[in-house]
């Protein structure tokens, strides 16, 4: 195929130089900063043609016919595609298949793809997609759990077969984990103080920066070569070649440049429609979607009512824990049942509290979709876990971080599952760190001279005030979010390794099928193959499927496991280099380093090219890490999780109550992450993690109204945090290793998600006085218009 | 349509121009220019930021009519002949501001305009300029860094203003 130039530079990307721990430069740095860089939506072929989508503009309406005539007639059109043509499966899906491929008789949300048009043009194929005609029959729309599961509500999924129909309560929940510990009748009545609150949590969207994309070509012997943006290429290939009627080893996938991802790329979005494209013309094609589309083709953050009630000693022991989470999956399960899991299991947040009885549960809707957004369950129970903790700080007139403190859970404590929490937990700790640091001195904004910079407060360019009616208030919270994939899940990666010599100069070449998604992995395989083989050049080959699944990059799993499986695979590896070494030049080899073979004392042996010569080594391995098991459907008892991952947060807001306007002016963090592989981009992990936590605070959601339609699909009405509303960001990271993982490393990239949104509201309840109950808090909310 | 124009130094000549497309989809797909990204095609993300006769535009919102005769600067032009990082560049990696990277070109053409307007800029200078360009990875925490980075770079190398 032919790329543009430049597009190809990125598949043999060569690393800079620096081993595990420190702040190496990226690989693929410079062809970012030059715009060399190819994402999939800068992939052209010269024989391509442009992909659209037509998508319903109802929430709930049988289709009672599609005429796409008017399409096909017009010049430039290659192909348009409804269920009719589809060659082989019709659904899929991530834990069950129940999305269509094409919608046939029925759309279940606004949004949902009903044809796919390939054109000449982009424009071309936006003019033949407005040219189907479809005739819908509105039906009724299920948008909240009322709705959902009163008598004769309609069903959305009548017919399911999937392994937790038999267990939901109701034909429109999804799945429902219960998780009961301890006994809370008997707790309850020893309480001394109980609070309880009911809380909200809006729709919030991943808003990665690069819309969905792709190119599809087809291949001479009839499979398909798919270039794509992705969290997980061999789970997509699974999705897709059963849709394209094609064995899996004829679809292949190879990652191209991902623009973000914050688990919106898990689920499948354009990509079997680029490829039925592509086979039915025979031509290349490229789908990207816009904007608008891009909010209408994922899945996003499920939206959340939950219900807390905490009971305690007068000392602040907390007795018990009651909570029913309810959360909004939209029309299609997508991954659902395990944000149920975490949302249960993780619901009592990281406290030792010895009697729980939790729910959590998920509903099928004719709302969008919802899946897997970073935080993944975790967030949303931590908006409300963390507002409980200050209103029982509240109620027994104590410190809101001395009472986290005393609850605080530590190695040793026993989950609300049953399973104990075996390396670290330093949560006082963390609390203690952003407790300590100075607060930032108190209006800024006046100068000597009493004049303000209005840039620096509520409402900024907008000069909305210049400092009257602004009040100050500091918030804490802190988070707990399991890292890697759970309840049993057989949870692997895969990497291949190569050591050979080149031009006299020892190279490892890296191979895995590892998302890049921006969050650095490929900078830290390289960094562990200089680490465990002793040498400088490390050539990172494309992440594609003709080397085994490295698993999603979510979950906060990647250099947990990809990482492990390079580090694995180059510890085999060294190992047969030394055992040839010890077979020509004695037995002393005992490690490799800067290029050499040497002894335990350091004496050099040999070069690794006297050792390899013409011999490369490759070798490949997977990697797990340690078992989990399924939580019990009735109970929630289980060994579910492999690591815990905390993070806290200070935040410091400032509050225009006249327009109920906030600006934060200093969000400061502390996180345990085992060990940071990359200091640089751990910082920039917990920086990014705790923006999108700012922004679930004060401004990100996606609206729904009660008739299931998106009200603000675009970059003007969801609003996302410019840099003018993030603030200075200091952070506390602390390296306590979990002896069951690489390196003794923690998770990073979830985690400062989770207490950033809590520790937001939470100071402006204290600036304001306000009982706020709901993410994000908007003007009228503070202004008491809502 | 004919769009005639100087990208980077170079004259540019797109033919077959739809009326309807963006400049950004001439630079794109028309040129081979992919640098500048598309995020929102609003003019609300600042990813597809470029210089046009100088001045910071979006070029999603920008005709492809109206670059007639324009003297246009993409990322494809920041760097040297000879390939050299600008410093802006060089600041943006050592600072760890690069992530997925969708937003940096476009942060890029906004720091360098900001840094030959005021070469040495508070902190509310810096947010105040770059609060066009969505980031979505870091937090612009590292942005931050790598504008106060790029700044001091040129000073020292250009010596202070006078």
């Amino acid at each position: 195929m032919t790329l543009r130039p430049g597009t190809l530079s990125q598949r043999s990307a060569r690393g800079t130089t620096g081993g595990v721990g420190e702040s190496t430069g990226r690989p693929d740095g410079t062809l970012k900063v030059t715009g060399e860089f190819a994402y999939s939506s800068d992939l052209w072929h010269e024989d391509m043609l442009w992909g659209h989508t037509l998508r319903s503009p109802h929430p709930h309406a049988e289709i009672l016919g599609i005429d796409v005539a008017a399409a096909l007639a017009l010049p430039g059109v290659h192909a348009v595609l409804t269920h009719h043509d589809l060659p082989a499966a019709t659904h899929y899906g991530l834990e069950f298949s129940d999305q269509p491929v094409l919608a046939r008789d029925v759309v279940r949300y606004q949004g949902e793809a009903v044809a796919v048009v390939a054109a000449d043009h982009p424009e071309t194929a936006r003019r033949a997609a407005a040219a189907i005609a479809v005739a819908y029959r509105e039906l009724p729309v299920v948008h909240d759990e009322t709705s959902a599961t009163a008598p004769g509500a309609p069903l959305l999924h009548p017919d399911r077969t999937d392994h937790h129909a038999a267990d939901s309560p109701h034909p429109n929940v999804v799945h429902r984990q219960p998780v009961r510990h301890g006994d809370v009748a008997a707790a309850r009545a020893r309480a001394e103080v109980v609070v309880r609150g009911t809380y909200q949590v809006g729709m919030q969207d991943q808003a990665f920066l690069g819309p969905e994309s792709g190119l599809a070509v087809p291949a001479e012997d009839g499979g398909i070569d798919l270039y794509i943006a992705t969290q997980w290429l061999h789970v997509d290939q699974k999705q897709i070649a059963p849709v394209l009627g094609l064995p899996a080893e004829k679809v292949r996938l190879t990652l191209s440049g991902v623009g973000g991802a914050f688990g919106a790329r898990e689920d499948l979005s354009m990509q079997a429609h680029a490829c039925l494209l592509a086979l039915r013309t025979g031509r290349p094609v490229k789908m990207v979607y816009n904007r608008e589309e891009s909010f209408f083709g994922h899945v996003h953050r499920h939206p959340a009512r939950l219900s807390y009630e905490h009971g305690a000693l007068r000392d602040g022991t907390l007795l018990y824990v009651t909570c029913r989470i309810v959360l909004d999956g939209g029309a299609y399960a997508s991954s659902s049942p395990a944000v149920v899991g975490n949302a249960a299991s993780l619901g009592l947040g990281p406290y030792d509290i010895p009697n729980a009885d939790i729910e959590a549960l998920a509903l099928y809707t004719n709302n969008p979709p919802c899946g897997a957004m970073r935080g993944f369950g975790a967030v949303q129970a931590c908006f409300a876990y963390e507002a409980q903790m200050d209103k029982l700080a509240a109620a027994l007139d104590m410190d809101p971080v001395t009472l986290r403190q005393h609850n605080a859970m530590r190695q040793g404590t026993v989950m609300p599952t049953g399973q104990p929490v075996d390396s670290p937990a330093p949560v006082a700790a963390l609390l203690a760190a952003v407790a300590a640091r100075p607060l930032p001195p108190p209006r800024r904004w006046e100068n000597a001279t009493g004049t303000a910079d209005v840039r620096e407060l509520p409402g900024g360019l907008s000069n909305t005030t210049h400092g009257e009616g602004v009040v100050r208030g500091v918030g804490y919270a802190v988070g707990i979010k399991n890292v890697g994939f759970s309840e049993g899940f057989d949870d692997y990666s895969t990497a291949r390794v190569r050591l050979e010599v080149v031009a006299g100069e020892p190279v490892a070449v890296v191979h895995t099928a590892a998302a890049e998604v921006g969050q650095g992995g490929v900078t830290v395989q390289a960094q562990i193959a200089r680490t465990e083989l002793g040498v400088t050049r490390v050539t990172l080959l494309p992440a594609d499927t003709t080397v085994g699944s490295a698993g999603s990059t979510s979950a906060s799993r990647q250099t947990y496991m990809t990482g492990g499986a390079v580090k694995h695979t180059c510890e085999a590896v060294r190992e047969q280099v030394l055992d040839r070494a010890r077979e020509r030049f004695g037995a002393a080899a005992a490690r490799l380093e800067a290029g050499k073979v040497v002894a335990a004392d350091g004496e050099v042996i040999a070069t690794l090219a006297d050792v390899l010569g013409d011999g490369a080594i490759e070798l490949e391995r997977e990697f797990r890490h340690r078992p989990t098991r399924p939580f019990h459907p009735r109970t929630g008892q289980g060994h579910g999780h492999v690591q815990y991952s905390f993070c806290a947060h200070r935040a410091v807001v400032e509050v225009d109550t006249e327009l109920g306007l906030v600006k934060v002016i200093e969000l400061a963090a502390a996180q345990d992450v085992g060990k940071a592989l990359n200091p640089l981009s751990v910082a920039g992990q917990i920086h990014g993690g705790s923006a999108q936590g700012l922004g679930l605070a004060v401004l990100e959601e996606i609206v729904v109204g009660p008739d299931g339609r998106v009200r603000n699909p675009s970059f003007t009405d969801y609003l996302i945090p410019t840099i003018l509303d993030v603030p200075s960001m200091p952070l506390d990271i602390l390296e306590l290793a979990d002896e069951h993982a690489p390196y003794g490393l923690r998770g990073v990239g979830e985690a400062p998600t989770l207490s950033a949104t809590p520790a937001i509201v939470a100071a402006v309840r204290q600036a304001t006085g306000l009982d706020l109950v709901r993410v994000p808090v908007r003007p009228e909310h503070l202004t008491g218009t809502a | 349509m004919r769009v005639t124009c100087t990208v980077n130094g170079r004259p540019c000549v797109a033919d077959n121009v739809w009326e309807g497309e963006s400049l950004l989809y001439v630079l794109r797909e028309r040129l081979g220019l992919p640098g500048s990204k598309n995020a929102c095609e609003q003019g609300e993300c600042g990813s597809c930021t470029i210089r046009m006769d100088g001045d910071l535009v979006c070029a999603c919102l920008v005709a492809a009519g109206q670059a007639e005769g324009a003297d246009l600067r993409t990322v494809e032009g920041l760097a040297g002949e000879d390939g050299a990082l600008a410093p802006v560049q060089r600041a943006f990696l050592d600072a760890g501001a690069v992530q997925c990277g969708f937003c940096t070109p476009g942060l890029l053409m906004a720091t360098e305009e900001l840094l030959e307007r005021v070469p040495e800029p508070s902190d509310a200078d810096i947010r105040e300029a770059l609060s066009g360009n969505l980031c979505r990875c870091t937090g612009y925490e590292h942005i931050m860094d790598a504008v106060r980075l790029a700044a001091a770079r040129r000073t020292a190398v250009e010596g202070r203003p006078a």
